[in-house]
């Protein structure tokens, strides 16, 4: 049997992206530890919907940390606590009674709020559009053993296509660099024959995307790292780093 | 593909140059830090290599030049990342925490900008009484007037103030280099998954290695008077 916990929130709450945001605080309860984060968060909705207040806006989809869509700031860390857990994988057995927990959107001039706890991220899909595809002629599939891909680069390119685009790298960077995610999108096709092709465009146009969409430059502080639900290594920002001078040198 | 400039300016280029400037000025301290033991060779031997260093002539103000260069260099990309940071995100967290782990978020690395500011009024202070500091004039061997710059580093290292400053801002560059040393291959992109730790490692050793290197010298000098049997008369 689990009995309810007492949980403080103090949750973000702004009803337009131009307008003041300001911390509401509520408690709640009745929260169990078998609830999700997010699972939290709807009992906190549904609280607030029988008194006819607005729910709280958080992204969400998945609720299975595959999609990418949840990317709360839980008390100063991106996704919360837990290492290679997306927040919606995040349970209440983590928290004790009684805890206080802030929530905050991610905060990054190139991710404005759109309202409460969601942030607009189409600027990972415009870093996304000026070069992170391949250009292949569609069909039947090809056989999978027609290009030989060694296994060192075929696991690095897994490694790096793990990345959801969720953001929490921007969230938990004191800079508030993109770097992780545009190196991740760039180095999981760069490594594999099908993105040899457009290997030296892609890698100068999404790192010129990244800066015009006005995230920040990076440190090497390595915290992105450290919050990415898919534990992306920074390895992937090194090997972005070495793609981009290779292409410049190759003209 | 993008013009040198446009290459210089974006923010791989950017971190690329801080890399290259940094371990230009790493290289540069090892050096420095050789021709510091020099005071323990011989009673002449470090009046004699600051003085072959001075009549290197336009060698010298080509290698000063370059220093130069790469210290503002370096110094200007560093700065404006700090600046950048606050245009990156105008709008503060009421909590932030790092989570640990992989993140290399300490001390040293969120004190760049003051290690490096400090660093930058030291090299000021440093260069003005080392460089163009009054000292006596003495004979060499050879009957040439030389600076006495060897008694300039015991007069220095034996007032405890300068001794005491220079031993935090040398362990302050060394916090800097903490970060940087390491840092600078990752900005590189010379690390993979499989060489970070031994950077890392190597960083680290050169760091302790260094700072036990440059702080021997005012210990040494301040706790024996100047009259330690190393430094021979």
């Amino acid at each position: 049997m689990s009995t309810n916990m007492t949980i403080h929130l103090r949750y973000w709450r702004q009803s337009g992206p131009t307008t003041k945001g300001y911390f509401e605080d509520r408690t709640l309860s009745t929260v169990n530890e078998h609830m999700s984060f997010l699972e939290m968060l709807d009992v906190l909705n549904e609280e607030l919907q029988l008194e006819g207040k607005d729910p709280v806006e958080f992204d969400y989809d998945c609720r299975e940390g595959i999609c990418g869509s949840c990317n709360l700031v839980i008390n100063g860390q991106a996704h919360g606590p837990k290492k290679g857990t997306a927040c919606c994988q995040l349970h209440m057995r983590n928290y004790s009674d009684g805890d206080h927990i802030t929530i905050e959107p991610p905060r990054a001039s190139a991710f404005p709020v759109i309202k409460d706890l969601v942030v607009d991220r189409s600027a990972f899909d415009r870093i996304i559009e000026a070069g992170g595809y391949v250009s292949v002629k569609t069909g039947s599939a090809q056989e999978a053993n027609a290009r030989p891909i060694s296994k060192n680069d075929a696991d690095l390119a897994f490694d790096y296509a793990a990345c959801i685009g969720c953001g929490a790298c921007v969230a938990a960077c004191p800079n508030a660099s993109a770097s992780l995610f545009t190196s991740a999108k760039i180095s999981h096709l760069s490594h594999l024959p099908q993105g040899d092709v457009e290997r030296n465009n892609r890698v100068v146009a999404m790192v010129e995307q990244m800066e015009e969409e006005g995230f920040g430059d990076c440190s090497n502080f390595g915290e992105c790292e450290a919050v990415c639900p898919k534990e992306i290594s920074i390895a992937a920002i090194a090997d972005m780093r070495r793609d981009y001078v290779r292409a410049v040198l190759q003209g | 593909m993008p013009t040198i400039i446009k290459v210089l300016q974006s923010q791989v280029g950017r971190k690329l140059m801080t890399g290259i400037t940094g371990i230009a000025l790493m290289l540069f301290l090892v050096v420095h830090l050789a021709g510091n033991y020099a005071i323990f060779a011989s009673a002449e031997a470090f009046n004699i290599y600051t003085q072959k260093l001075e009549s290197l002539g336009i060698l010298l103000y080509i290698a000063e030049a370059g220093l130069l260069f790469f210290i503002l260099y370096h110094s200007y990309l560093g700065i404006s990342i700090w600046l950048g940071k606050r245009k990156a995100r105008s709008s503060g967290y009421e909590v932030y925490k790092s989570r640990g782990g992989a993140s290399r978020q300490n001390l040293a690395s969120r004190s760049m900008i003051l290690s490096g500011i400090t660093i930058l009024v030291f090299l000021v202070v440093h260069i003005w009484s080392f460089k163009f500091g009054e000292t006596e004039m003495i004979m060499s061997a050879d009957g040439e007037p030389m600076r006495d710059l060897r008694q300039l580093v015991i007069d220095s290292f034996t007032t405890w103030y300068i001794a005491l400053g220079y031993i935090v801002v040398l362990s302050l560059i060394m916090l800097h280099l903490f970060h940087g040393a390491w840092s600078a291959f990752t900005s590189l992109g010379v690390t993979n998954k499989n060489n970070t730790h031994a950077f890392r490692l190597g960083a680290y050793v050169f760091v302790i290695v260094l700072l036990l290197g440059f702080i021997f010298i005012p210990v040494y000098i301040f706790v024996t008077g100047g009259t330690g049997s190393l430094i021979a008369y």
